[in-house]
């Protein structure tokens, strides 16, 4: 509690309306749930998870289930990849968690406390780069800030570390058209960091790039994760992406999708790509296939 | 539409001074990246020439055709009695307060149906169909039910802008990026904040495109009402001048017509130039 205590004074302005609204939902989420569901708390604490995804189903018609009832849970400080084919419903799951869809069926808990919309602790990068063209990259990693609060020189020199983290210091004036595909991508990821999410959603961050500049922000992401302790759940369709940052792996199924199979990766840490010639990261690899039925068993 | 026009004309001039910047030195060079500008006076010059010649060839009479010089002339006498000024305020007054009335409902009105897909279907057809009344047709009942003055023309102006305008606030709030829609959302943003930080800027480039025509349009509604019936205005005196057989006072009213358009038009671009500093 402490932790989190601390973590929210980070971001709340100390004058503000900003502030008023993130205390509410902050209370709205962490306290009443404590007393209404107390078994509920009581299995928290032994094994304590950061999120819960509690038989979570959803269709966009009732004819087409898109997501079967799955339920998983993630610690703090854990990378988990969700691997799946396209149509797996594996977006459609990050959405959920991210409270920018509504489940047919099942709940999403987040630290103990029931979640239904978007919560001011999650980080969420989209699938495509969705900057603000008019916002410079400085602008575009203080807006979530500006949301929240008034933005003054403490919230600049924040916004300004985040773009160091992310390689991006020399380009903090400059507008999006002018960035590269994968400086787009990191300016995304500083923007989902700068309000210090408990938790970091990635849909398919780096699908669009090629492939050299992919592994390079792959080994910044893990530099960045690690740095930060962060929380991160990452929706991806690369088998090798997958295996090379998350200490577990889920597979999903298509139509519905359905949690084939949990792959524990325990590969050492710090990683590098050097892993990826590994015997055991191949066999990692390959059972994931297999999962999939890529690989006849 | 035609402020895609204007807008493909700008981005073509854009495209030209772009590659055209290896060219020959000097003057050429000059005319090859800033076409426009460079070739101005030239272009200028010619025309007053010809314009010239033809009345002395011709021996126009001035009241068919006045030279460039009598029509110099006309202007600096009614510049300094202070008749122009009295009239071209007018005018002035009454474009930019239609300017301001029919923009301003155009983009409430446009924002609640690019907003709202039903309030769209419901009311589209009537919109629709009310543009199809000539605005000029019924300037003479504008004049009949609010008088010769300043309001008649304000309406009739505002009723011109406001089509052009809505359509581009629906336009412009239509195509907003989804994905950022979501960012927003996932970020928690209120309604006020949608519009402030998202949905104002992202619409500001078609806005701009739909206020450049407006503005042009805007001078045709304040001076089709002065014509119908006032008793001040540039629309008037260009009215006088055919009665009286003035035709240089036409000249003079016609050329502060023309400098208030340019005036309006590159104060909007300039303003559109500063707000999407980021396109360059």
């Amino acid at each position: 509690m402490a932790q989190k205590q601390r973590i929210y004074a980070d971001f709340i302005p100390s004058t503000s309306s900003g502030h008023r609204s993130v205390n509410q939902s902050f209370q709205r989420h962490l306290r009443p749930t404590f007393f209404q569901f107390g078994i509920n708390r009581m299995s928290l604490q032994s094994a304590n998870p950061l999120l819960r995804v509690e038989q979570v189903s959803h269709d966009y018609t009732p004819a087409t289930p898109a997501l079967a009832p799955v339920t998983f849970a993630v610690a703090e400080g854990e990378f988990v990849c969700i691997v799946g084919t396209s149509g797996s419903g594996k977006s459609t799951l990050l959405r959920i968690i991210g409270g920018l869809v509504r489940p047919s069926a099942g709940e999403v808990w987040l630290d103990g406390a029931r979640s239904t919309e978007p919560h001011p602790q999650i980080g969420f990068v989209f699938q495509k780069t969705n900057l603000m063209p008019w916002r410079t990259a400085l602008d575009n990693v203080l807006l979530p800030l500006e949301l929240i609060g008034a933005v003054g020189p403490a919230q600049r020199s924040q916004a300004r570390s985040l773009l160091e983290l992310v390689g991006l210091a020399d380009f903090a004036d400059v507008y999006p058209a002018e960035l590269s595909g994968g400086m787009a991508q990191r300016l995304v990821l500083a923007r989902a960091l700068v309000r210090h999410p408990r938790l970091l959603l990635l849909d398919e961050p780096f699908g669009a790039l090629d492939a050299l500049t992919r592994e390079r922000l792959n080994l910044e992401l893990l530099r960045i994760q690690t740095g930060q302790h962060q929380t991160v759940v990452m929706v991806t369709h690369s088998i090798n992406e997958a295996v090379f940052l998350a200490d577990r792996v889920l597979v999903l199924g298509e139509q519905p999708g359905r949690i084939l199979a949990e792959v524990g990766v325990d590969l050492p840490r710090p990683r590098s790509l050097a892993l990826m010639g590994s015997e055991r990261f191949g066999a990692l690899a390959t059972e994931i296939r297999r999962h999939i039925g890529l690989v006849d068993t | 539409m035609a402020e895609g026009t204007i807008l493909a004309t700008i981005q073509k001039e854009r495209d030209e001074r772009g590659s055209n910047r290896r060219s020959a030195s000097g003057l050429l060079r000059g005319v090859a990246s800033y076409p426009a500008p460079v070739t101005f006076p030239f272009v200028v010059a010619s025309i007053l020439l010809l314009w010239e010649g033809l009345v002395r060839w011709q021996d126009y009479p001035a009241f068919i055709l006045p030279g460039p010089l009598a029509v110099a002339g006309k202007t600096l006498t009614l510049a300094s009695n202070g008749i122009l000024w009295k009239h071209a305020q007018v005018t002035l007054l009454e474009i930019v307060l239609g300017l301001l009335l029919g923009v301003s409902l155009a983009l409430i009105l446009g924002y609640l149906l690019g907003k709202s897909q039903t309030l769209d279907r419901l009311l589209s057809p009537y919109i629709v169909a009310s543009q199809t009344v000539p605005v000029v047709a019924i300037a003479p009942l504008l004049i009949i039910w609010f008088g010769n003055g300043l309001l008649s023309k304000v309406l009739i102006t505002g009723i011109i802008v406001f089509f052009p305008t809505l359509v581009s606030t629906i336009v412009g709030i239509r195509g907003v990026d989804p994905d950022l829609h979501d960012l927003m959302r996932s970020l928690r943003a209120s309604r006020s904040q949608l519009f402030f930080k998202l949905e104002l800027p992202a619409a500001l480039p078609v806005l701009f495109g739909g206020l450049k025509l407006s503005v042009i349009l805007a001078i045709v509604g304040a001076v089709v009402g002065e014509f119908v019936g006032a008793d001040v205005g540039l629309g008037f005196l260009i009215n006088l001048g055919r009665g009286v057989l003035d035709t240089p006072m036409i000249f003079v009213a016609v050329l502060a017509l023309v400098v208030i358009a340019q005036t309006l038009y590159l104060g909007i671009s300039a303003l559109e130039n500063y707000y999407l500093r980021w396109r360059k």
